[in-house]
Order: structure tokens, then sequence, then C-alpha cells
């Protein structure tokens, strides 16, 4: 499968990138490709110009900054898989960021490329519901903040705007505080068909993977695990809000049951006790 | 049709062309350069069999644009041994434990192996199995593949003891390299 046509530019600073993105028209920014490509390649997305930012080094960190870590959006998967800073301070992202796909995915896929592609099917958008991330996305005008949980719109689409760019990602440290991630696929590199983050600690959260148009914070499941509520409890309002559906790989009512069973399972890995 | 140059180190010999953005590094490596031991599987970046390692790292090569791979080092399966040379150690533990059948993934397996043991000398079953994730196999159910790796992590020169059969070395090949 070959991509319909398209020009191709090198951004060689976020500046430039935003400033090549208004010169163009119909233009997309290309990180590590893993998701865009393959769309390309479906034609399910096209796009008469690529600008290519994956070699604008000043995006590519991970940072210990007291309170948080902060995440430049081309750090690849395969660094937060071996990061020491997150496997001391955020083990979730690091665990999660192992997930994803396989080893060959993981080395070329970027953290911002995946969250900003917004898929409710991939790994690493839920994990940063369930740490409550924060996104700052730069434009033009400058720079913002968006917390996760304002991120994800709707399917495929993210509170970056036309000629913006989600330049870092900053996690709350969760040192020390229990954790888990339970995610269902039938075949290793799969997408998961359902999966759960949960993230006890101050701010605890709850994320499911693929239980929606969009990467999911269940927000009841969530207040329920800050106020101490019994496991049970949790797993009973682990589906509010969310929109299962059918398709080839399961049924709406079995997406819902492994959702449960998945949130259960979780709690119990990441050590909860109420 | 615009084109880009793209100069990229493949097998250690620096190679420049115009290309369209829109072709993919595995039609490069394939069509353009004519190093057809890197395979097409799913095309889908599912199956692995367009394993090749990309600046040390093994990538699939039907999800990377050559443009994105310009001014990088590549290596395919044809870089692992030169025509009529000794195998390399995971060429060669594919060979002793008989780790393909039909051979249509091994040339990705092969890379994605190779990648594994470069970061890794000593992998576990577990670890070469997760390695492993992005190659598919249908043919031997993985056991005989798992096998060859660690031959090859046990043999890092890929030599056979004296005691076993004679070691076959890599076959002749024609108008491989142009």
């Amino acid at each position: 499968m070959i991509a319909a046509s398209f020009d191709y530019v090198e951004a060689t600073s976020v500046e430039h990138a935003i400033s090549l993105f208004a010169e163009h028209e119909d233009a997309k920014f290309l990180a590590g490709g893993h998701s865009l490509i393959p769309m390309m390649k479906l034609r399910l997305v096209s796009s008469s110009v690529l600008i290519d930012i994956g070699r604008i080094a000043e995006l590519s960190y991970i940072e210990d900054r007291g309170d948080h870590v902060a995440l430049g959006a081309l750090t690849r998967h395969r660094e937060l898989e071996s990061s020491t800073v997150l496997a001391e301070h955020l083990p979730l992202l690091a665990h999660v960021a192992g997930e994803v796909g396989d080893p060959q995915v993981r080395n070329r896929g970027t953290l911002g490329g995946s969250l900003v592609h917004g898929d409710p099917a991939a790994d690493l958008p839920a994990a940063s519901l369930a740490l409550g991330a924060s996104m700052v996305i730069t434009g033009a005008g400058g720079t913002r903040v968006v917390p996760a949980a304002e991120f994800f719109l709707n399917f495929l689409e993210t509170a970056v705007g036309d000629g913006e760019l989600l330049t870092e990602i900053r996690f709350p440290k969760r040192t020390g505080a229990g954790w888990a991630y339970q995610k269902f696929n039938r075949r290793a590199m799969d997408y998961a068909i359902v999966a759960v983050a949960v993230q006890l600690g101050q701010n605890p959260g709850i994320a499911l993977v693929n239980m929606g148009s969009t990467p999911h914070l269940a927000l009841a499941a969530s207040a329920a695990l800050a106020a101490g509520a019994p496991a049970t409890a949790i797993v009973d309002a682990v589906l509010e809000g969310t929109a299962g559906w059918n398709d080839a790989n399961a049924t709406r009512e079995y997406r819902e049951h492994l959702a449960r069973v998945l949130t259960s399972r979780a709690l119990a890995q990441a050590g909860y006790t109420s | 049709m615009s084109t880009v140059s793209v100069s990229i180190t493949v097998n250690g010999e620096r190679r420049t062309h115009e290309v369209e953005p829109r072709v993919l590094l595995v039609h490069y490596l394939r069509d353009v350069l004519r190093l057809t031991g890197t395979h097409v599987g799913c095309d889908t970046s599912n199956c692995g069999a367009c394993t090749v390692i990309l600046d040390g790292a093994a990538a699939k090569s039907c999800t990377v644009l050559a443009v994105q791979a310009r001014e990088c080092e590549i290596t395919t399966i044809e870089g692992l041994a030169a025509p009529g040379e000794p195998f390399s150690a995971v060429q060669q533990g594919f060979h002793q434990e008989h780790g393909l059948q039909c051979g249509y993934c091994t040339p990705g397996m092969i890379m994605a192996c190779t990648a594994l043991l470069a970061e890794n000398p000593d992998p576990t079953e577990h670890e070469i199995r997760h390695a492993l994730e992005g190659n598919l196999c249908r043919c031997t159910g993985y056991q005989m593949i798992v096998n060859s790796v660690r031959w090859a992590a046990d043999h890092p020169d890929g030599i056979v003891p004296e005691s076993s059969d004679a070691a076959p070395s890599a076959p002749a090949m024609q108008g491989a390299e142009s």
C-alpha cells in the first residue's frame, strides 16, 4: 500500500515547524509516523505536505523537575520504557510505554504522537489520564497548558488545534504509590480490546482503553477510589460514562465485563485496600 | 510529483537517490537498491517481515518513509554476512536449530534477534519472546526460533563446535548488490 502523493519539508525547530504550517495548505506534522503513515497508506488520511518534526532534538527529553517529570513530545516509547527517572517516579508510565505495540514500534513511536493521535485503543492516552498529566501546546500565539482530562475531545481529535504542536507533557510524580495496568488482547502486539490503568496515591485515577470514542477517564470510579470506597464499589462505578461497542473482537457486553474484571484485577495488583 | 534527495548508509555503503517522499523504506531497499532480502509481509506494521536495523534499533521498514531514514545507518539481512563469508551468529543459530520452515519471516526475525543480542547478549527465554512480539511466524510455533536465538547467545562468534556438522557458509549471491 502506498500513500497518495505529498510534498515533504523538514522542520528544524518548534518555531520553524509552526511557520512552515502557516506557509502550506493542508499540511500535517510527521513525528515518529507510526500512526500517521499506516493511515496514509490505507488512504484514510491524505495531506498535500508533511512537515517532518521528527528530528527536532529539543523535543526529546525526560526531565526531573521536583514535583513532576516533564517529557518532550518526541520522546520515544523505548526511552520511556527504559528510563530510570520514570521507573522511580512514574512506574505506571514506564510500564505502559513498554506495552505499546512491539519493540520495533516502540523504537520509532513517540509519546506526543500517540497522545495527539488520540486513539481510544492506544495505551499511553489512558495512562496520561490516570496519571493526571498536563499537555503543553505551542502555537503561533505562545503556549497553553491543557489538563489530560480536557485534552481528548472526540474520536482521533484532541485539543491541539491546526498549526499547533504538543511540545511537552508533564506528569506529577507518583513515587512509591501503587499502580497497575491490565491489558487484554489476543496477540502480544495488538491494541487492547479493553485495558485499565490504575494509579493510587494522591489524586488517584482510573482510565479505560477502548471503552468509548475517546481515551476515557473513569470519573466516578476515580472519585470512589479517592474516597477510599470498597473495591467492589469502584468496580460498580467504572462503566459510568463509557460507550463500548460491538465489533469483530468483542460485543459491548463482553467489553463491559472485561472492564469490570480488569478493574478488579488492577486494584488488587496495585495493592488497593479500602 | 516532487522528489527529495535521500542519502542513506546501507550495509556500510552510502547510497544517494532521488525518491518521492511517499516511498517507504522497504520499497526503497527492495526496488531501488534491489536488496530483496527484506520482505514485505502484512504491509501494516504487524508481522515484522520487513524489520531492518535503523541506527542500531530494529524498525519496521514498511512504516518508515525512506526520507525519514536519510543520513541514517541501515543494516539489512544482506549486511550480516557477505557472499561466501561465514554466517553471523544469529544466522548460524537459525541454521543449527532449524529456526525456519518456509523462510518468509526469517530475514525480519534475524534482524530483530540481532538487535536484541546487540543490546542484551544473554537474554532469558522470556526476554527473547518479548523481543519477538513484533515478528509473526506461521510455521514454527516459535520454539525453534527461541532455540536459535539461545544458540546465537551461547555462540557469539557463530562458530559451530567441532563435534557438530560442518558449518555451511552463506551462499554466493548474484546481483544482490548493485
